[in-house]
């Protein structure tokens, strides 16, 4: 579904994504795990447009991302959830939901509201309420039912446990399981590599820029070196 | 003093504050999208006074007067749109992502081929003109002492009814609100699929409209039309919208009611000579005192 081959990514002159190759299956929630600075954000930048590679090929359905523009690449089915929420803190909860859906016109967004709440129920509670006003975790909520409201075949998620109780990361997570067993693809990044592990089908290890590890999910979790840089152990 | 004078001056003076209201409405809302003072927006004020002008000089004895004054604000409106929507395409788009005082230096620019483009264009050329104002508008209206001419009656219901339109255009159509999500964050909105583009243009145009509408409304006030004649209004447009706070658009309206009132106030009790200083001074204060304006939020700049 997506296939990200050889990208080099810089800003300015300093190259920070060195021949990133992977790929996204339909159906699969796939993880790309590293730390801080790694180039996680940067790689979902690149596949959402913002940035341009300097060499390399993204792939989406079979057709070309790298010349096409963010906008045109939401309606094509790839939507993503921001590092650090970013929701529209001078917009109320509503309002970030009808712009998470701003692409479509088909008129079915009520159809899609009512699925967004049913799933996030305290969205419903606050949609009048300024966005900024709400907590860090209804405000990553918010964030993940905004972009569902594109309807996306494939969702990238920038780190959403991100700051968030051990609590709150367990919903979130759950969540994000369940959003792909209702047929929307999961592409994830997370630092929190032992919470994406146990949900994700395959991983992709990213270090300085390089994948430097990839497999099946629970392979890669039990890997020696994984367990040493990753999770701890 | 004298309190029917008082009075007086306070309606003169929301007269006048409504017209700078309506242009700086434009500085706040592409300072809000794109972080950038368009210094140039003066001169369409005055590109909108000139289309006034040719509406108003073309309807004498052709058509109603009513149609003249539609005609009038609709040519302004639309000229000014285009001028203001050309002027980002080719002079700020190519330097979105450079310095923002290299944008501010094009601004600058910009406004100085505008004003010197009019002064040796054949139909405008650089001397001032007299704006003949329909039959109908011409006389005043009087009521309880007051006095009040019927072209500021029609400047403030056209400037009132402008910024209620523009409100309700913001705050509820679909348009409206992704232009508020832009003026949030710029990336966000394009992950949304919002062309932040598109919504760069209807903001310039939307702005510049306002912006032209108030060019006619002054020229019917002054009643004179020149070249340089947006560099004043234009200025205190600019610190109205600062006073209210830069991006706040009822803030622009609050700033450029202040700005009128406190302009015909010194006007009327202190000294004319005072007027422009007592605006700019408004300025010092204001940075000086609460720099992110009466209506705006205390935000750091963003690195
Ligand atoms: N806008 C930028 N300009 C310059 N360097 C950047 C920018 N954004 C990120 N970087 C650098 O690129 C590298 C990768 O960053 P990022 O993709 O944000 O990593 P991660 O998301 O894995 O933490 C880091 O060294 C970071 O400092
Ligand atoms: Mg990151």
């Amino acid at each position: 579904m997506l296939k990200v081959e050889s990208i080099n990514v810089s800003y300015d002159t300093i190259q920070v994504l060195h021949d990133v190759s992977f790929h996204v299956d339909e159906g699969e929630i796939v993880t790309l795990i590293g730390a801080n600075g790694a180039g996680k954000t940067t790689t979902m930048h690149t596949v959402s447009g913002l940035i341009r590679p300097k060499s390399g090929k993204v792939e989406f359905l079979g057709k070309d991302l790298v010349r096409t523009a963010p906008d045109r690449i939401v309606r094509m089915g790839l939507s993503q959830v921001p590092e650090g929420r970013r929701v529209f803190a001078n917009l109320t909860v509503l309002e970030n939901l009808e712009m998470g859906a701003f692409t479509k016109r088909d008129g079915k967004n009520a159809e899609r509201l009512a699925t967004v709440f049913r799933s996030f129920p305290r969205l419903e509670e606050r949609k009048g309420q300024p966005a900024g006003t709400l907590s860090g975790g209804e405000q990553q909520m918010l964030a993940i039912g905004r972009a569902l409201m594109a309807a996306p075949r494939l969702l990238l998620l920038d780190e959403p446990s991100m700051g968030l109780s051990p609590l709150l990361v367990k919903e979130i997570f759950s969540i994000v399981k369940q959003i792909n067993a209702n047929g929307t693809t999961v592409l994830l990044v997370e630092q929190n590599a032992r919470m994406a592990l146990s949900i994700a089908h395959r991983a992709y290890v990213l270090e300085t820029g390089k994948v430097v590890a990839s497999g099946d999910a629970k392979e890669l979790a039990e890997s020696e070196e994984v367990r040493k840089a990753y999770l701890g152990l | 003093m004298d309190l029917l004078l008082f009075l007086q001056q306070l309606l003169n003076g929301i007269s006048l504050g409504s017209v700078y209201a309506l242009v700086a409405i434009g500085y706040t809302m592409v300072y809000g999208i794109v972080k950038l003072i368009n210094f140039a927006h003066g001169d369409i004020l005055m590109i909108g006074a000139y289309c006034g002008y040719y509406a108003f000089t073309w309807a004498q004895g052709t058509a109603s007067p009513g149609l003249a004054i539609a005609f009038a604000f609709a040519l302004a409106m639309g000229i000014s749109a285009l001028t203001g929507v050309v002027v980002e395409k080719t002079c700020y788009r190519p330097l979105r992502n450079a310095p923002r005082i290299n944008a501010l230096i094009t601004a600058i620019g910009v406004s100085i081929v505008l004003e010197n483009g009019a002064r040796v264009l054949p139909f405008m050329g650089p001397n001032p003109r007299q704006v003949r104002i329909p039959e109908a508008l011409t006389g005043v209206l009087q009521f309880s002492g007051l006095t009040i001419s019927k072209v500021q009656v029609l400047t403030l219901a056209t400037s009132i009814a402008l910024m209620l339109v523009l409100t309700l255009f913001v705050q509820y159509t679909r348009t409206g609100k992704a232009m508020r999500a832009v003026s949030h964050d710029q990336q966000a909105a394009l992950l949304m699929g919002i062309s932040v583009d598109r919504i760069v243009s209807i903001t310039f145009a939307v702005g510049a409209a306002l912006g032209g509408a108030g060019g006619v409304l002054f020229a019917m006030n002054f009643p004179m039309i020149d070249p340089y004649m947006g560099i004043m209004p234009g200025l205190k447009a600019f610190v109205a919208a600062v006073f209210g706070g830069i991006g706040s658009i009822p803030g622009a309206m609050l700033g450029g009611l202040v700005m009128g009132v406190a302009e015909t106030l010194t006007k009327g009790f202190i000294s004319t000579k005072l007027a422009d200083a007592v605006s700019f001074g408004i300025l010092i204060v204001i940075l000086l005192v609460r720099p992110a304006g009466i209506l705006g939020k205390a935000t750091r700049e963003k690195v």
